[in-house]
């Protein structure tokens, strides 16, 4: 396979939240820059892939997207070992989604690799009138939870990219960290990934 | 900007949405590499243009937009109204009466279904017939309708419903209340159009004759004071014309009973109860609504086949909404899951085909009087309960049918095609990460809702089993289809193939060839299913 390898860096995504909150139209955004008002719910799980460059390395995305409704719990939770990254998305004019993004984490912290990294999503922010959840109280929560935050719109375009390349910044990061304490080269890894990480979107 | 020459990178792969079928395939191939990446300047490009692949077709996820339906409502001049609830509440004049309690409706509600159901036939006798069976010429393919979707109008905010005006009539057939009362009287009501020899084509006049032949087998069966459902059950396989599908299925599911004399009382009956259910669940407004799972069908009911024109009427929404939520309460053990609301439509769609002329994927059912509006959202409710009582256990807590029907399913198609499995082992790909969605939704996501009602028919035909086992050898036959291709492909295309798969030009042949196999495939592995789901048999999986 890696032969056929076209990218320095895989890295494997997980959206997670409540039913309804944009999930599949965040990752539409950031997949094929589109958006949909009616898109269809999601059962199980859905897949969409996306190459960005991060520090003049190509970084492939894998990106696992899942159904929100409970009773879809039993499968979605399976893919949270191998993610790398997941994205806890709620609705800022949906308070029950924001109130039930505690349940989210502590299914991550049960459920996904140790030390993965997370980020809390707002999405919807361009609705004002709508808004119940104010950016400071996302904030807020996100400080407690210990996560990066960002309120981002899939209709708008606001911050989608942003809040991917932030995530996967972070990741290549500790991963290239990780790597260094090791000091276990990997035969396909270039060496040599110094410099910061940047996030937002170039 | 990362340049792609000879190996070119995959900067922006757009692939498909879940339903492939609706939307224009931004490419042939499951991957395709687009020229630039988008992400550096996309906030200065119109929407229109950043929908577009390469060659300038549109890759939005459901080529549905409130947008092009305003334009219907600036078009129409006078159309019947839906009576509009605010509150979201169905029947907004609430029949002053006695209330029948929860327990009544329930006891009430699940007597004789199947006193009419005849248990006689074996599936052989089905099974030496249906393969020597001609196959149906009278449904050629139909191109389904599908809005041109743009998506630049947000129809989020406010929620605007489309209506449409059909041009002189009403859209709705004669004697409409002669078809309520009784579906038999469908079946003096078929039109046949005039052709000559001057005006068709010898090929045209023979595929005419055909059909006016098998509709006339249809009809003496149909037409007998106690219907033969076996033989229903055979000619059914090979597909119902349009024009007897609403009676055929509800005969074929047992909702409507096969001896004559009772089906005008047995429908008034269920039909009621079905209205008093919806009143009883409905009665103490919203507030009385069981919060988390009417949340749900409100949410999903506007996201239900949003490519069609017909869901997207409030009319059917309200109808759909009321349908899902006495159906969930009427079954605390699933409750409401996400694609129960695919499992409605072909019901809702095939009932309301009933009662107008014309296309009813367009068709706004706000035309319709109350009361034929009622009884097609009361025989739905009722065939979409029976459907379900076959399959509950896809959808009650960890969805442990759905679990199994997918290990069923690696394990069949490992006989069937071991080097597909094999493959797809090596590349990690587990069935469960596409044949979820196959089981939860029977297909519906992957054909269009057309060709789902050609696959009822069959599915209907073999009986209790045949949305639970034949659909096992259905998505065998599926996944197997595609074996070539899929066995060139690399993880991550095979993900994405799987997700968005090629399905959009199917029509009736390539359904009934799907079902064909299918059914071949059960013939060969049927008898061996015992030991294909017995956990304590070697895992065939390489």
């Amino acid at each position: 396979m890696a032969s056929s390898r076209n990218y320095d860096f895989l890295i494997k995504l997980l959206l997670i939240g409540d039913s309804g909150v944009g999930k599949s139209c965040c990752l539409l955004r950031f997949s094929e820059d589109s958006f949909t008002p009616s898109f269809i719910t999601t059962i199980g799980i859905d897949f969409k892939i996306r190459t960005i460059e991060l520090d003049g390395k190509r970084v492939k995305l894998q990106i696992w997207d899942t159904a929100g409704q409970e009773r879809f719990r039993t499968i979605t939770t399976a893919y949270y070992r191998g993610a790398m990254g997941i994205l806890l998305v709620y609705d800022v004019t949906d308070e029950r989604s924001f109130n039930n993004i505690r349940t989210w984490f502590s299914n991550v912290e049960q459920h996904a690799t140790e030390g993965v990294n997370k980020i809390l999503i707002g999405n919807k922010c361009d609705w004002e009138e709508k808004r119940v959840v104010s950016t400071e109280r996302g904030q807020a929560l996100a400080d407690e939870l210990g996560i990066p935050f960002m309120e981002v719109s899939a209709k708008s375009n606001i911050n989608i990219e942003k809040a991917f390349y932030s995530l996967a910044g972070d990741i290549k990061k500790r991963i290239m960290d990780t790597q260094r304490q090791e000091e276990k080269p990997q035969p396909n890894v270039t060496s040599g990934f110094g410099g910061e990480q940047k996030g937002g979107c170039c | 900007m990362v340049g792609g020459k000879k190996n070119a990178p995959q900067e922006m792969i757009q692939v498909g949405s879940a339903s492939p079928f609706w939307k224009t395939r931004s490419s042939a191939s499951p991957s395709r590499p687009t020229a630039t990446t988008h992400h550096s300047h996309s906030n200065s490009l119109p929407e229109s243009s950043r929908t577009r692949d390469p060659l300038g077709r549109k890759v939005v996820g459901a080529s549905y937009s409130h947008a092009d339906m305003l334009k219907f409502e600036a078009l129409s001049i006078s159309q019947p109204k839906t009576p509009l609830t605010p509150s979201g509440l169905p029947h907004p004049s609430p029949i002053p009466g006695t209330p029948t309690t929860f327990n009544d409706f329930i006891t009430d509600t699940d007597d004789d279904w199947n006193a009419d159901l005849s248990k006689a036939e074996t599936t052989e006798d089905i099974l030496a017939n249906k393969l020597l069976t001609p196959r149906s010429i009278e449904h050629r393919p139909q191109v389904s309708s599908r809005l041109s979707g743009g998506s630049r109008n947000d129809g989020r905010r406010t929620p605007s419903y489309p209506s449409t005006k059909r041009k002189g009539s009403n859209g709705l057939k004669p004697q409409i209340e002669g078809l309520v009362r009784d579906p038999a009287n469908s079946l003096h009501m078929i039109y046949h159009p005039p052709y000559s020899p001057d005006t068709h084509t010898e090929a045209e006049i023979e595929r005419i004759n055909a059909r006016i032949a098998r509709i006339n087998k249809f009809k003496r069966i149909l037409q007998a004071s106690t219907v033969d459902l076996p033989e229903l059950r055979k000619l059914a396989w090979n597909g119902i014309p349009d024009e007897l599908r609403p009676m055929a299925w509800q005969l074929l599911l047992g909702y409507l009973p096969a001896n004559s004399d009772r089906r005008v009382g047995t429908l008034e009956r269920k039909r009621k109860e079905f209205i008093d259910g919806v009143k009883q669940a409905f009665s103490r407004g919203p507030s009385g609504l069981d919060q988390a799972i009417w949340h749900q069908i409100s949410i999903d009911v506007p996201r239900t086949n949003p490519h069609l024109k017909l869901y997207g009427f409030e009319t059917t929404q309200r109808c759909l909404e009321r349908i899902l939520y006495v159906w969930a309460i009427r079954h605390p053990a699933s409750g409401y899951v996400q694609g129960i609301n695919d499992l409605v439509t072909p019901f809702f769609q095939v009932f309301l085909s009933a009662y107008i002329d014309g296309e009813v994927e367009t068709f706004d059912p706000g035309a319709l009087p109350k009361e034929v509006l009622d009884v097609v959202e009361a025989d739905s409710f009722w065939c979409l309960t029976k459907l379900l009582d076959g399959i509950q256990d896809n959808y009650i807590f960890a969805q442990p049918g759905i679990q199994r029907q997918v290990a069923a399913l690696r394990d069949l198609v490992h006989r069937i095609d071991a080097p597909l499995t094999n493959h797809l082992a090596s590349q990690g790909v587990e069935f469960i990460q596409f044949s979820f969605r196959w089981m939860n939704c029977m297909l519906m996501r992957e054909v269009s809702v057309k060709n789902t009602i050609r696959m009822w028919d069959t599915y209907m035909s073999e009986g209790t089993q045949g949305f639970s086992d034949f659909h096992l050898y259905v998505c065998a036959a599926f996944l197997v289809r595609w074996t070539d291709q899929i066995q060139k492909m690399e993880f991550q295309d095979i993900m994405m193939f799987l997700q968005a798969l090629p399905t959009q030009s199917w029509g009736e042949k390539e359904i009934e060839l799907l079902l064909s196999e299918a059914f071949i495939w059960q013939s060969l592995f049927r008898n061996s299913s015992a030991h294909l789901r017995n956990p304590a048999s070697p895992n065939p999986k390489p």
